[in-house]
């Protein structure tokens, strides 16, 4: 197994006073995709935002433990909450586009953080709609607004408008359960291909996806981590009862 | 059956009261209207009042209508100054729920103070500031009239802005400053445009606010610390003169006055409907 | 590196500032009740407010400053135009929230939103040129012959203008307010609620009167207390058709000098008279303490009934 990027240790998440995680250590290594897994509501989703301290973002939410980035902890009060989330990238379940054009939707992370030579914002636009395998598409009406594109298209544009501030990892949730099967496949041969690249961290419901994508598999239940492991290992030879009783479809 | 009879009554009674709602509007336009109408000619909306205007002899209310404009327009603008930072604030900054409390009840008593008490507040913060009745005192007592309603419709739209879209935003690393100002700002614009217009209309329609601290004049606005002439009091102030003419110029006065919240009205029903270009929904 | 940083110190600067002008925001109604207060000071420290607001003997030249024909006034005008208002606002809400098909709720709202819009001077044009003319010409005579011997009604002031101009013309300015609200608390009632009263066999005005209205009674209330409050503080229709007399009205045909109009028609021209100012902003207080207090119940009405509704 390769360098962790992302090391978690002892992360809890309560939301008023109902704990959605618990006590979870683990670690994400790089540049592969790992798949986040269990039942609806275990907390799958709370984890992968902590990942990036968006789960602040929820009104009365506290967190305890670590989430370390290269080591270092990014719950630090001295950590630049900006820069850990340009670094940690978030692709959404929902295409949520942003209220501009198509080329400003992906210019804007990039002219954030302090781009603003035109050529340059043009070469990275191109570059990461390209990447998103949306260029051809869109190549001609790059200043149209952004809601006037198909859903898929919005999901691809979301994932190059993530890929425009150069994160390490990018966090996926569910990012294919809004769209047609077609759409969706589109976006996962993207992750598979921006896996060399990337560390991905997937939450997915969808098992056979989860089997399709994964190098490494996250399993939770009613917020804590049951199992973990290459994924080859866990889908073939869980350890656990609950893993085996979840991927023979017991429950969801 | 007694509880049919009962029902068709209170219909009756019902459609009866719609009838007395809508045709009070239609009786009040049609009134202006049928009275304004005569009296308008375009000496009214092209001259200030000349010498013996008050007497029947010619000019216009050109000086009232500059006037309105330019009380509501700065009052709009200096209202939105402080309006849309206290929305975002509530919006975006704030963590403690209960000033947040605070601040929306405080805003919803504001909302029902009455016109004649920004007024008479307008008034005493003018002595205080050492400065008379002018533009100026008439905007500022015309923006704090118009601070809760703008605050309200602000807010009413960016309750609005999906939670999914500022997620989007800071997962880009933006702050809460670029999230508040390059995405939420420009998803709720239209929304923002009729609300300001909405405060707009609601400004150059009041007179008791700026009774005392705006005054009048019968010269066009030129300086924030002249008097100023507004519409509402170009409407009060002629009829309460005894010379006929005077009083028909009250009526055209309330003619334009009204055609100018028609407008305004119509154009933010309008808005509704444009500049959704970018808008996510 | 310092671009970072840069965002970092403006995010905060801009936090910074716009919760500082937030709480300036928050604390203007206190700012203007001090403000008023201090003004009023000099004649409140001769007379105390119960005072004031009790005695009948309004004398500005002798000092003397009673504010009871003024609050007479405004409540004789608010009252009337709430007994006139509510019956047909109430039932215009309930048929738009219950009755209406949609396409006609959807005209009808915003003609009600442009009747919140008309200047309130425009009311009064309206008032001077319709109502009181009426009132003057056709029910004054007709009410001296028929219905002097009520008291209330007695028909002793010629003119037209008075309390029942006033009443007519703030009646129909408070139309949008009680309108638009009861209209929303009526929709907030779940559909599961009219479903259940319907399927035992009642009629739809069975089932607004037994479950819509016993529920969304609060909220009525609440909509009732908004329009009294935006009526209390109404200046400009009102002072132009209520013939301003400092007097206590003793029937609906007096003419009458409601608080709001008082400050208007005096306030920044009589200022040489000593205490007069101070008199005004004294009025213009309990304007803002009267409206201050049906907010706050409004509110506290509505919270409560939302959360009964939930």
């Amino acid at each position: 197994m390769s360098d962790p990027v992302i090391q978690i240790r002892g992360l809890s998440v309560a939301y008023g006073n109902q704990l959605a995680v618990r006590d979870v250590s683990v670690d994400i290594p790089a540049r592969q995709i790992t798949a986040i897994i269990g039942p609806s509501g275990c907390g799958k989703t709370t984890l992968l935002r902590s990942m990036s301290r968006l789960i602040e973002l929820v009104e009365g939410v506290r967190v305890w433990g670590q989430v370390l980035f290269h080591g270092q902890n990014i719950y630090d009060p001295r950590v630049d909450v900006t820069e850990i989330r340009k670094r940690i990238g978030l692709l959404a379940q929902r295409p949520f586009t942003l209220p501009m054009s198509i080329y400003e939707n992906v210019a804007y992370g990039p002219h954030l953080h302090g781009l603003r030579k035109r050529k340059a914002l043009d070469a990275i636009v191109e570059k990461e709609l390209r990447a998103a395998g949306l260029w051809d598409e869109v190549k001609d009406r790059l200043h149209a607004p952004a809601s006037a594109l198909s859903v898929g298209q919005q999901q691809r544009l979301c994932l190059a408008r993530g890929l425009a501030v150069e994160p390490e990892v990018l966090l996926c949730d569910e990012v294919t359960s809004a769209l047609d099967p077609i759409s969706g496949q589109r976006i996962e041969a993207r992750l598979l291909e921006l896996k060399t690249d990337y560390t991905i961290v997937l939450v997915t419901h969808v098992l056979r996806q989860a089997r399709r994508l994964a190098d490494y598999v996250i399993f939770m239940y009613m917020g804590e981590l049951i199992e973990h492991g290459p994924a080859n290992q866990v889908f073939h030879d869980p350890q656990e009862a609950k893993t085996r009783a979840y991927l023979k479809g017991e429950f969801y | 059956m007694g509880k049919h009879l009962e029902e068709r009554f209170f219909l009756a009674l019902m459609i009866a009261s719609l009838a007395i709602v809508t045709g009070s509007l239609v009786f009040i336009l049609t009134t202006v209207v049928v009275k304004g109408l005569p009296a308008l000619n375009l000496a009214m909306v092209t001259q200030v009042p000349k010498g013996g205007y008050y007497l029947g002899k010619e000019g216009g209310i050109l000086n009232a209508i500059t006037g309105s404009l330019a009380l509501a327009g700065g009052a709009t603008l200096l209202s939105l100054a402080l309006s849309l930072p206290v929305v975002l604030y509530l919006q975006l900054f704030a963590r403690d729920s209960r000033f947040v409390y605070l601040v929306r009840l405080s805003l919803d008593v504001l909302w029902g103070i009455p016109s004649i008490v920004y007024g008479a507040f307008g008034f005493t913060l003018l002595l205080f500031l050492g400065l008379r009745a002018s533009l100026l005192g008439g905007i500022m007592a015309l923006a704090f009239l118009e601070l809760p309603i703008l605050v309200r419709a602000m807010e009413e739209v960016m309750i609005m802005v999906p939670f999914e879209l500022k997620e989007a935003s800071y997962a880009l690393g933006a702050t809460r400053l670029e999230t508040a100002l390059r995405v939420v700002v420009r998803q709720t614009l239209p929304g923002l445009l009729t609300a300001l217009l909405l405060a707009f209309g609601r400004g150059i329609g009041d007179a008791a606010s700026v009774l005392f601290t705006a005054g009048y004049t019968d010269r066009l606005p030129t300086s924030l610390l002249r008097p100023v002439a507004s519409l509402p009091l170009a409407v009060f102030f002629q009829l309460g003169t005894p010379v006929p003419e005077v009083r028909e110029r009250a009526y055209a006065s309330a003619l334009i006055l009204t055609v100018i919240i028609l407008v305004i009205s119509l154009g933010t029903r309008l808005l509704a409907r444009r500049f959704t270009r970018h808008v996510v929904r | 590196m310092r671009r970072m940083r840069f965002r970092r110190l403006q995010d905060q600067f801009a936090g910074h500032l716009m919760a500082a002008l937030t709480v300036f925001a928050a604390s203007l109604v206190l700012l203007i009740a001090v403000a008023l207060l201090m003004r009023a000071r000099p004649l409140l420290d001769i007379k105390p407010l119960g005072q004031l607001l009790t005695s009948s003997d309004w004398r500005p030249l002798h000092g003397e400053f009673g504010f009871l024909p003024f609050i007479a006034g405004t409540l004789w005008v608010t009252g009337l135009a709430m007994v006139l208002a509510v019956p047909p606002c109430l039932l215009c809400a309930i048929y738009l929230a219950e009755y209406a098909p949609r396409r006609l709720r959807e005209t009808v709202k915003p003609l009600v939103d442009l009747l919140a819009g008309i200047p309130s001077v425009v009311y009064g044009l309206w008032g001077t040129l319709t109502v009181v003319p009426i009132i003057r010409d056709v029910i004054t005579p007709w009410a001296g012959k028929r219905l002097d011997f009520i008291p209330l009604l007695h028909a002793g002031n010629p003119t037209g203008y008075g309390v029942l101009a006033g009443g007519i013309v703030l009646a129909v300015m408070t139309f949008p307010v009680i309108i638009s609200v009861t209209e929303e608390v009526i929709r907030a009632v779940p559909d599961g609620l009219r479903e259940a009263a319907l399927a035992l066999g009642a009629t739809r005005w069975q089932m607004v009167k037994g479950v819509v209205l016993r529920r969304s009674l609060p909220g009525v209330i609440a909509a009732i207390v908004l329009g009294f409050s935006r009526a209390f503080g109404e200046t400009m229709a009102v002072m132009m058709v209520v013939g301003n007399v400092a007097q206590i009205p003793r029937s609906l045909f007096d003419a009458a000098y409601p608080l709001p109009a008082l400050i208007a028609n005096n306030y920044g021209e009589m200022m040489s008279i000593p205490l007069y100012d101070a008199a005004l902003l004294a009025a213009a207080l309990v304007l803002l303490l009267v409206v201050l207090v049906f907010t706050l119940a409004a509110r506290a009405i509505l919270l409560r009934a939302v959360r009964r509704a939930v």
